[in-house]
C-alpha cells in the first residue's frame, strides 16, 4: 500500500519525475539480524540504506545472508531483530502482497496455468484494476521486454531468455517503486545472460525503478550495478560502486572475490606515511598501506594481474621489483595468462598481451616483474 | 523423393538399421513377455471370459431342444398344442435321466421365480405318463397353462442372449417380446447401481476433502518432518483390511467407543446411541479410511512438484495468501486431484470387503450382489452382466478423464 501511493504510472509514461527531491532512503536496513535455529546468525547486524532510483546488487558466495535480506525485504522471512523501512515506514509487519515490491524469481515462477498475458494480468487483476486498463498495460508490458506477439503463448512454450522477460515484465507491470531480483539470470546461457543483463540495466535507466538484485556472479554484478554490496558470512564486507569495489577493495575477501587477484602474505616491516614495507618470504615489497593492524601485523597483499609490467623498461618508475620465472603458460587469444613464481609464491599470475614482442616468453623463462606500491594494497590478514 | 539412401557397402540404410535394432527389439520382447503372459492368463482372459458368460445361453438350447424346435413357429398367444407337449415331456425325461434338470429349472427359475418346482415336478412325472400329454401336463401345474411359462422357454432358446443385462438392469421380456420393468418388488439392480454411485462419490469426495490437506502438509513440510508424516498416511497401507474394518467396528458399534464417549460426556443420551455401522453412513466411514492413502499419494506427488516460489510470486503481486493459494496452487494440483479421484472412485465403485462387513442392510454396494450371485444363487450370467455394467462403467470414466484432463497428465505418484 506504501508503496503503490507513490507508484506513478511509469509504464503509462503519465508522470515521470519528483525523484530528485527526495533524499530519504527508499529502503533502509537497520540493525536487521537473523537467525534460522537460535545458534548462529546469518545476517549479522545489517545497515543498509538504497536510494531512490538506484540498481543496488548484493553481491556474495552462497550461504551469505544475502538472499535472506531479499526474502526479509520482500516479506517472507520476518526480521530476527531490527527494522526495515519502506519509503520511510516500518514494514516488518506489512504482509508481503501489500508491500507492492515486485519480484523476479530464481526460476521465474511464471504460473503454468496461464498464459503470458493472464501471468501479467494477475497483478493486476488482484488490485482490481478496469478491465480496458489491464488489457492496455499489459501489451505496454509486453512491448517493453519485446514480446508483443507472446500474450496467448504458455510460459512453457517459450525460451528460457523469454520466460526472464516476462517475469520482469510481470514485476513490473503494476509499476511497483522497488523490483528484487533473486539470480534472475542464473537459468541461462551465457551469451543470452549478458544480452539480458544489458536489458534490464536499460529497463532500469528508462523507468527509474529502484532495484534490488541478489547475484552470485561478480562479473554480472560490476555490469549492471549502481552500488554492489560485497556480502560475505552475514556482512557487508564493502558497500562501493563497481569501479571501487575492484581498484580499491577494503580487505582480502573482497579483493580476492571480485575479478582476478594476486594475493602475498606477508608481515608488516615499517610504515612510511600512506605506505608500508611487507617482507614476504623475504622480500620486501612496498605497498599501499590500507587495512592492516600496524608494524608486526600479518597482511595480505593484492595485485591485479593486469597492473603488473613485465621486463619494463623503464625499471625505475616500479618500487616494486622482482625476478620471476615462468610456470606455466595458457592462451586465451587477447592475452596470454603467464603463471609464475615470485617472492616464494609459485601461484602468481600476470596477463601478457598478445603482441609479438613477448613471444620470446616461454615456460621457465626468467623475467622481470615491476608493480607500482599504489597498485598493490595491504589487506587484512 | 531423392534416391534411396545406402550404408558404405550398398546395402539400403533402412534395412542395415532395422537389422541393427533387430536384437535390441528381440530383447526387450523377451523382457516383456512374462508379464504380458501373466496379464494375458489372469486379467484379459478372465474379463473376457466374464463378458460372455454374461451373454452366453446354452443349458436350454442343450436340454430342451424338441421343445424348442416346436416351439419356434409358435404364435405366442395361446397354449401350444399337443405337439410341444410331447416334446416338451422327452426333454424333461431325457434332462433327468442325465441329471441335468436342475440346472435347467434353475436358469428358467432365475427367469421367471416359481418355475423351478414346475419343471422339476413335472419331469418327475413325465416319466409315468403316457400321451397325450397337454391334459396331464395341465393338471400336474397350472403354469403350464399360462403363455408366460411358454414365453420364457423360447426366450431363453437362443445360446447367445441379453436377458442378463436386461435383468441386472430390473428389465425383462414381457410375453409380447417387449422390455418392461420388472414388477415392483424385484426391483432392486437400479437402485443399488445408484447406490452404489452415490456412496462411491460421498467417498471420493469425503477422501479428497481430508486428503488435500494431509498432502499439502507432506509436501511443504521439511523432509524429515514429511517422512515421519508419509508413514502414519501409509500406514494403513501395511495393516490388513480386516483388522481396519474391524476396528472401525469397534469403534462405532452403539455400544462403541465414540457412543460410550458421546454418552460419557453428555452429548447424547444413553437411551439415543447413535447407529454409525452395519448401514451406508459406517461404510462410507471405513471405506473413506481406507482409501485416503489412494488421494493422498498422487495429490502429494503433484504438489511436491510445485515450486513454493509460485505462492511466493503471487504474493508479492498482491494477492493475498489464501487468494494466491486458490488462483495459482489449486489448479496446478488439479492433475493430482483427477488421478487421486479416478483413483478412489474406480476402486470405491467395485469395493466389496467392507460393505459386506459394515455395510448392514442399506451399505451393500453392488459388489456384494455380485458376489452373492456368485457364491449363493450360482446365477453367473447375472453376477457377469453386473460386473459388465461395472466395468463399461469404469471405463466410460476413464475415457471422459482423457477427454477432460487428459490422461498424459494423470499422476499416480
Amino acid at each position: 500500500m506504501i508503496a503503490r501511493k507513490r507508484a506513478a504510472h511509469r509504464l503509462t509514461g503519465m508522470a515521470q519525475g519528483g525523484m530528485t527531491e527526495n533524499n530519504d532512503p527508499l529502503v533502509r536496513f537497520e540493525n536487521v539480524q537473523k537467525s534460522y535455529d537460535g545458534e548462529t546468525l546469518v545476517v549479522k547486524d545489517l545497515n543498509l540504506d538504497v536510494a531512490q532510483g538506484e540498481f543496488l546488487t548484493m553481491l556474495g558466495p552462497s550461504g551469505s545472508g544475502k538472499t535472506t535480506c531479499l526474502m526479509m525485504l520482500a516479506g517472507f522471512e520476518p526480521a530476527t531483530h531490527g527494522e526495515i523501512y519502506l519509503d520511510s515506514a516500518p514494514i516488518n509487519n506489512v504482509p508481503p502482497h501489500k508491500r507492492g515490491i515486485g519480484m523476479v524469481f530464481q526460476n521465474y515462477a511464471l504460473f503454468p496455468h496461464m498464459t503470458v498475458a493472464e501471468n501479467l494480468a494477475f497483478p493486476l487483476e488482484v488490485r482490481k484494476t478496469p478491465k480496458s486498463e489491464i488489457e492496455e498495460r499489459v501489451k505496454k508490458a509486453l512491448d517493453m521486454v519485446q514480446l508483443g506477439t507472446f500474450g496467448n503463448r504458455r510460459p512453457a512454450q517459450l525460451s528460457g531468455g523469454q520466460q526472464q522477460r516476462v517475469a520482469v515484465a510481470r514485476a513490473l507491470v503494476f509499476d511497483p517503486v522497488l523490483v528484487l531480483m533473486d539470480e534472475p539470470l542464473g537459468a541461462l546461457d551465457k551469451q543470452l545472460r549478458e544480452q539480458m543483463q544489458y536489458e534490464i540495466k536499460h529497463i532500469h535507466e528508462n523507468l527509474g525503478v529502484t532495484v534490488v538484485y541478489v547475484t552470485h556472479d561478480q562479473s554480472e554484478a560490476l555490469t549492471m550495478s549502481n552500488r554492489v554490496a560485497v556480502f560475505n558470512d552475514g556482512v557487508i564486507q564493502q558497500l562501493a560502486a563497481p569501479n571501487v569495489l575492484y581498484e580499491r577493495p577494503d580487505n582480502a575477501f573482497v579483493a580476492q572475490f571480485i575479478g582476478e587477484n594476486n594475493t602475498l602474505v606477508g608481515e608488516i616491516k615499517e610504515v612510511n606515511g600512506d605506505n608500508a614495507v611487507v617482507d614476504v618470504n623475504g622480500s620486501m615489497i612496498t605497498a599501499l598501506n590500507v587495512n592492516t593492524g600496524g608494524v608486526g601485523s600479518k597482511t595480505t597483499l593484492s595485485i591485479r594481474p593486469e597492473r603488473v609490467s613485465v621486463n619494463p623498461s623503464n625499471e625505475g618508475d616500479y618500487q616494486n621489483v622482482f625476478k620471476a620465472t615462468v610456470e606455466e603458460l595458457i592462451y586465451l587469444g587477447d592475452h596470454i595468462r603467464t603463471r609464475a613464481s615470485v617472492c616464494g609464491d609459485d601461484e602468481f599470475v600476470v596477463k601478457i598481451a598478445n603482441a609479438s614482442a613477448l613471444s620470446a616468453i616461454n615456460e621457465g623463462t626468467e623475467v622481470t616483474f615491476g608493480w607500482k606500491a599504489e597498485d598493490c594494497r595491504a589487506l587484512d590478514a | 523423393m531423392s534416391e534411396q539412401l545406402t550404408t558404405v557397402d550398398g546395402r539400403p540404410l533402412k534395412q542395415a538399421l532395422a537389422s541393427a535394432e533387430r536384437t535390441k527389439r528381440i530383447r526387450a520382447v523377451l523382457l516383456v513377455m512374462p508379464l504380458f503372459i501373466f496379464i494375458f492368463v489372469s486379467f484379459l482372459y478372465p474379463i473376457a471370459l466374464m463378458l460372455y458368460r454374461s451373454v452366453e445361453n446354452p443349458l436350454i438350447a442343450q436340454h430342451m431342444p424338441k421343445t424348442l424346435a416346436t416351439l419356434e413357429d409358435w404364435d405366442g398367444e395361446s397354449i401350444p398344442d399337443e405337439e410341444t407337449f410331447a416334446a416338451l415331456a422327452q426333454d424333461l425325461v431325457k434332462a433327468r435321466e442325465s441329471r441335468e434338470i436342475g440346472k435347467v429349472a434353475t436358469r428358467l427359475n432365475f427367469e421367471t421365480p416359481g418355475l423351478r418346482s414346475v419343471i422339476t415336478g413335472s419331469a418327475r412325472s413325465a416319466g409315468r405318463w403316457e400321451p397325450p400329454y397337454k391334459e396331464k401336463f395341465l393338471d400336474r401345474r397350472k403354469e403350464w397353462g399360462e403363455l408366460e411359462t411358454w414365453a420364457t422357454i423360447k426366450r431363453l432358446g437362443p445360446t447367445i442372449t441379453t436377458v442378463n443385462y436386461l435383468a441386472a438392469v430390473d428389465r425383462q421380456y414381457n410375453v409380447d417380446g417387449e422390455v418392461v420393468m420388472v414388477g415392483e418388488d424385484y426391483r432392486i439392480y437400479v437402485d443399488l447401481f445408484m447406490r452404489t454411485l452415490w456412496m462411491s462419490v460421498v467417498v471420493t469426495v469425503s477422501c479428497l476433502i481430508l486428503g488435500f490437506p494431509i498432502a499439502y502438509m507432506l509436501a511443504s513440510l521439511p523432509l524429515r518432518h514429511s517422512n515421519l508424516l508419509m508413514i502414519l498416511v501409509l500406514l494403513p497401507f501395511w495393516t490388513s483390511l480386516l483388522v481396519r474394518t474391524t476396528s472401525w467396528i469397534v469403534l462405532l458399534q452403539t455400544q462403541g467407543v465414540l457412543n460410550d464417549l458421546m454418552v460419557w460426556s453428555g452429548i447424547i443420551d444413553d437411551a439415543q446411541r447413535i447407529q454409525l455401522i452395519f448401514n451406508a453412513q459406517g461404510t462410507v466411514i471405513a471405506m473413506t479410511q481406507i482409501l485416503l492413502p489412494f488421494m493422498v499419494l498422487p495429490l502429494y506427488s503433484v504438489m511436491k512438484t510445485i515450486p513454493p516460489s509460485y505462492l511466493r510470486a503471487a504474493e508479492s503481486l498482491g494477492a493475498h495468501r489464501f487468494l494466491a493459494f486458490w488462483r495459482i496452487y489449486v489448479p496446478n494440483t488439479l492433475p493430482g486431484v483427477g488421478a487421486g479421484c479416478l483413483l478412489v472412485f474406480i476402486l470405491a465403485i467395485g469395493y466389496y470387503i467392507t460393505p459386506a462387513l459394515v455395510g448392514g442392510q442399506d451399505g451393500q454396494m453392488i459388489s456384494n450382489m455380485i458376489a452373492f450371485h456368485m457364491q449363493k444363487s450360482l446365477n453367473w450370467g447375472l453376477a457377469a452382466a453386473l460386473g459388465g455394467i461395472l466395468l463399461v462403467g469404469v471405463i466410460i470414466l476413464y475415457w471422459l478423464y482423457n477427454k477432460l484432463v487428459g490422461i498424459d497428465r494423470l499422476k499416480l505418484g
